[in-house]
């Protein structure tokens, strides 16, 4: 080995890095609250976020457009005083050292108390003066009033944000890591903003009577109701309260999925079936699938005029009947749509069940038949808890198909919808039934997370596992054929209902080829006047969707990974709250997040119903948990060392998380911008509260067609989605495919744990 | 590099607490420039916590750290001048050698030239110069740990720190990679701070030993200070093996003490442990057995005895208690059941502490 010439040049550099670069990040964060403040208007304009009217029309001394400092002065809007004092006075800090102990408690205390001033005069001061009660009679009505925050509010608080998480890295929060704890920061405001909030107002919501005075009995009444809770269907003929109708369901539904789910497992893992690959493929279907889109293909078999009732009509003379509309029909949709869920829950859980226990077991002298009952079951017990309760939560959400099937039969979800959008037009109602949508689903998370999390039996080692699995015994295997069979031989014929549908003109009278309906739905033509001209009544909903989905899947699959990274890498207090409320959207049904999106965002502080960021916001945080879900399990194949080591080489978190984590991450990131991407494209029941003529989704759209009994259109544009995603997948998958990371060059040295 | 001898590393009372156990108790220690310091311990001692601790990767909820006379409690592991070998390596799969070695020069905005050149330096110090394209994954287990080596070393951190390093390396590997690790030091008088659960490799590698036991420092020293006088119990047993059995503390006179041991009576420092009964660890290779029926010393039968090639094995059960005892090959075998008597040499004994 030779003698070291190694330079010294590089100590010294470093030593002047890092206050060097936390004064650039201050000064550059200070800037963007200064640049709101000073210069763009404060209140949101009516014309739209992305409209720039404003610099012509008026700006900067108009009253509507005029930046914060303006309007303290112009307008004697005094209350915005504070806040400019918060961003203004941190500029002191430049004079002092880095490790000055006054520095993090003042840019804490700047921070903080800018940020709690920014939210409490947003919410006291309203559209019409003062937005409490309280303040009405201390101070006279109507007082002093303001628009939605603006472009000018954003950039304040963001800057206020920064200052904050910037004073508790000071502090030594999180390692004393800046950007980690901006990254908290960030998500625990947008999460209390777009989660927290909007269930709140919906309990208040609740409280409120007509008149919006504080009636805590007339909710009594309301949540104690005979429509929600009346047991008729037991001893009379009559119909039972809503809620047992949801409950009851949900529990058929998590039953019958969960059976399926496990029969198809078994029959994929344990068996020598031929064609396990198309099986697979199969489950990927109802994820690319409108979820109302089942229960439209039902109707087209088994409804009055049907494919299945006609035959029995003409070949044994039964006369068609309703009975597909109600509790049948939504038993049978959910099933098919869920299925694929339990199933992809229980090949893991299948797969788990190590097969050296089941060998051990054989070499203890079960025959096949008491290793399955002995060892296999008992292991399995708790992941089919698991998928039931999925199931469960899935069926309580699902909005969709009992819009289309539900008949009579009434559940919380859609009545949630009707109280809103219906008749009646009754918000306290709506609220209502949300809490006790919302009180089941919570539930059914919480114990999934509380009972099943320390119940798991993992058999699954790092270790090699060589064994075979047991082949089932007979008398299973022949019994889950049985099963699998017909219902996978169903499924494909429902999907051949929605693929080859559109091109009959009307079902059940008129069964003539046509490309009547694409031709309404999708038509383009060329003339010289005004060149391409996009006719079929479908594409403006169309590219809306696209456009939409397109901006929201990289948002919620970078804030997803992002907040897994959190969840996994960094230690901080309060990380197992966290960590529940980010995964609380996911137990949060759609509907209640579309009631709750337009109770809280239709006015102001943060005014954007009617616009397209309510439904990216809406997509990002609805999808979140997925997003999150597949960072958190990509993350946790990776050693912590790798992190460590670029930490010690002198990388900065961010430059650790974008140099080494996000090139070992992409897979996951493929994976969660795809899916994020695809459930925009299909989501439904949240949506259909918060679209608007502007922006209208396909979904709704597709709903509202099927509501005016426009089969036609909305099968074809259901076939035209369904393939679109199909090609937006394949896609991915084959630029994936194309450059395929090397992978197996983590495997020899990713050994994990130290003394 | 470092051509005055300095403080390198220096704990004041530090403590880290994970909820409420406490994994490192107000723990103080020295590091001087150019010398290699190993932490050694059983495995949830604190000495992994305290290694982590001078890499800023755990940050300390009490005391000082100081990292070449500069406070460094506060600072993230980022801006701290100390960079680290990982027990798994933690070679970044998708970059290639020169790239993973590369990555901490060019984190230190030094030129590109000169990230390049120093890179393969470090290459070359240990000595894998033309393995520069490679990926980590077409690398051998030592080959990779050479490469974590060359990354760390290359920033010519005022403290080098080595997690376990030769944990995922096979016997013969480790020997010889201890050595490399070693020579590279001296070679070039490198602060490295060097954590273990193996006693003989802390013993081989180091210029001085801190012994860790639940979360404080057992006793600290060079390696020869710390196998031939244990100051407790624990370090007796943990390095090397300790026969510990109860004596009688008859006397004491200055440092030294008088030690009656069944019918022998041992001269030793007593550390001020008070006139009674005490426990005292006896090395196994410092106990001489003597099977001839006229011997004196402490009776004992032979319990079991285990021939190794190199040397001789023996349970004793003895006026004492049962001992462990090695005798060197050369005399004669004693077979099992057979009554010897027992006579230890003054080097191998020592009080300890409970």
């Amino acid at each position: 080995m030779s003698s070291t010439t190694l330079s010294l040049s590089r100590r010294i550099q470093l030593r002047e890095a890092t206050p060097y670069l936390f004064r650039k990040a201050l000064l550059l964060w200070l800037s963007v609250g200064w640049f709101g403040a000073l210069v763009l208007p404060w209140y949101q304009a009516y014309d739209g976020f992305w409209s720039f009217i404003w610099i012509e029309d008026g700006w900067p001394l108009d009253d509507e457009y005029s930046p914060g400092i303006l309007q303290i002065f112009m307008q004697d809007r005094l209350w915005l005083l504070p806040l400019m004092i918060c961003i203004g006075l941190p500029i002191i800090c430049f004079g002092w050292k880095r490790d000055d102990p006054r520095l993090a408690n003042f840019l804490m205390g700047c921070g903080g108390l800018g940020l709690c001033w920014i939210l409490l005069q947003g919410f006291v001061i309203g559209l019409r003066g003062w937005n409490s009660e309280a303040f009405l009679l201390l101070l006279g009505s109507p007082g002093p009033s303001q628009e939605g925050m603006g472009y000018g509010a954003l950039l304040v608080a963001s800057c206020l944000l920064f200052l904050f998480t910037q004073g508790w890295s000071l502090r030594g929060g999180v390692q004393g890591d800046g950007f980690v704890t901006g990254a908290i920061g960030l998500n625990v405001l947008l999460v209390l903003l777009f989660i927290f909030y909007p269930v709140v107002k919906i309990l208040f919501s609740a409280l409120l009577n007509e008149e919006g005075a504080l009636a805590p009995i007339l909710f009594f009444q309301k949540l104690t109701s005979e429509r929600i809770w009346q047991l008729n269907c037991f001893n009379t003929g009559l119909s039972c309260g809503v809620a047992w109708n949801s409950l009851y369901l949900a529990i058929l539904v998590g039953i019958t999925t969960t059976l399926l789910g496990l029969a198809f497992a078994l029959l994929v893992t344990r068996t020598s079936i031929r064609g396990k690959q198309a099986y697979r493929a199969i489950t990927l279907l109802p994820i690319i699938t409108p979820p109302f889109v089942i229960g439209l293909a039902i109707i087209l078999l088994f409804g009055r005029s049907g494919v299945v009732s006609s035959f029995l009509e003409w070949a044994f003379g039964i006369p068609p009947t309703r009975w597909i509309y109600g509790l049948p029909g939504i038993w049978f949709a959910q099933t098919m749509a869920f299925t694929p869920i339990a199933f992809l829950v229980l090949v893991g859980v299948v797969e788990g069940v190590s097969p050296s226990m089941e060998e051990a077991a054989q070499t203890l002298r079960a025959n096949r038949w008491q290793t399955f009952q002995t060892v296999t079951w008992p292991l399995m017990r708790p992941g089919l808890a698991n998928a039931f309760l999925l199931g469960f939560i899935e069926s309580l959400a699902d909005f969709g198909n009992p819009l289309v099937l539900g008949g009579n039969f009434e559940v919380l979800s859609t009545q949630i919808f009707f109280a809103i959008a219906g008749a009646q037009a009754d918000q306290g109602m709506a609220a209502v039934l949300a809490l006790v949508l919302l009180g089941f689903t919570l539930t059914a998370f919480w114990i999934q997370r509380r009972w099943l999390g320390q119940r798991s039996y993992v058999s699954v080692t790092g270790k090699g596992d060589a064994g075979i699995p047991v082949q089932l015994p007979k008398r299973v295997r022949t019994g889950i054929t049985l099963v699998c069979v017909p219902f996978g031989f169903l499924s494909l014929t429902l999907y051949g209902m929605i693929l080859f549908g559109g091109f009959v003109e009307t079902w059940g009278y008129k069964h003539n080829f046509t490309f009547k309906h694409y031709l309404d739905a999708f038509a383009v033509s060329w003339s010289d006047k005004f060149g391409l001209m996009w006719e079929g009544t479908a594409w403006n909903s169309f590219w809306t969707t696209l456009q939409i989905s397109a901006i929201s899947a990289p948002l919620t699959a970078g804030l997803g990974l992002l907040t897994a990274w959190l969840l996994v890498r960094q230690r901080f207090a309060g990380k197992d709250v966290f960590e529940f409320i980010t995964m609380l959207s996911f137990a949060i049904p759609g509907t209640i997040i579309g009631i709750g999106y337009i109770l809280a965002f239709n006015v102001p502080p943060i005014e954007i119903t009617g616009t397209g960021i309510i439904l990216i916001v809406c997509f990002l945080f609805r999808n979140m948990p997925t997003g999150i879900r597949a960072g958190v399990a990509a993350m946790a194949q990776l050693d912590p060392s790798l992190d460590e080591a670029s930490l010690t080489l002198g990388a900065p978190s961010s430059t650790t998380l974008r140099k080494i984590l996000l090139p070992l991450l992409r897979p996951a990131m493929l994976a969660a911008l795809v899916f994020s991407f695809v459930r925009a494209m299909t989501a439904i029941s949240a949506v259909i509260f918060l679209v608007s003529a502007d922006y209208d989704m396909a979904t709704s759209y597709i709903l509202g067609r099927v509501e005016n009994g426009d089969y036609g259109l909305a099968i074809v544009y259901s076939s035209v989605l369904i393939i679109v995603m199909l090609i937006v997948i394949g896609g991915i998958q084959w630029v994936v495919g194309q450059r395929q990371l090397g992978r197996r060059g983590s495997s020899p040295i990713s050994w994990s744990g130290n003394g | 590099m470092n051509n005055t001898v300095h403080t390198a590393v220096e704990f004041l009372k530090v403590t880290k607490a994970f909820g409420n156990v406490k994994a490192v108790r107000d723990v103080s220690f020295q590091i001087k420039s150019g010398e290699l310091v190993t932490l050694l311990g059983p495995s949830g001692c604190g000495k992994t916590t305290t290694l982590r601790l001078i890499a800023g990767l755990e940050m300390a909820s009490g005391g000082q750290i100081m990292i070449g006379g500069r406070d460094v409690t506060q600072l993230p592991a980022t801006d701290r001048d100390v960079s680290m070998v990982f027990q798994s390596y933690a070679l970044f799969p998708h970059m290639t050698v020169l790239q993973n070695v590369s990555y901490g020069l060019t984190m230190s905005r030094l030129s590109k030239n000169l990230v390049e050149e120093q890179a393969l330096n470090g290459l070359k110090l240990v000595g894998l110069t033309g393995f520069e394209k490679r990926l980590p994954s077409e690398l051998s287990g030592g080959q990779q740990q050479r490469v974590a080596v060359a990354r760390a070393l290359v920033l010519e951190p005022e403290v080098l720190l080595f997690d376990e390093p030769l944990s995922n390396l096979d016997a013969k590997l480790r020997r010889r990679v201890r050595e490399e690790i070693r020579d590279l030091q001296q070679q070039l008088q490198l602060t490295v701070v060097y954590v273990t659960h193996d006693q003989e490799e802390a013993l081989a590698v180091s210029d001085r030993i801190i012994v860790m036991q639940e979360a404080v420092i057992a006793q600290q020293g060079s390696p020869r200070e710390l196998y031939e006088s244990p100051k407790t119990r624990f370090v007796a047993d943990f390095i090397g093996d300790a026969n510990l059995v109860n004596g009688q503390l008859v006397s004491s006179e200055g440092e030294m003490g008088k030690l009656q041991l069944d019918e022998l009576t041992i001269q030793l420092p007593h550390l001020n442990l008070p006139i009674g009964e005490v426990t005292v660890a006896v090395r196994p290779e410092a106990i001489m057995l003597d099977p001839r029926p006229e011997a004196t010393g402490i009776p004992g039968t032979v319990h079991k005895a285990v021939y190794l090639g190199s040397h001789l094995e023996y349970e004793i059960k003895s006026a004492v208690g049962e001992l462990f005892v090695i005798d060197p090959l050369g005399k004669e075998f004693i077979a099992e059941g057979h009554p010897v008597r027992l006579r230890i040499r003054e080097r191998g004994v020592n009080l300890v502490h409970d």
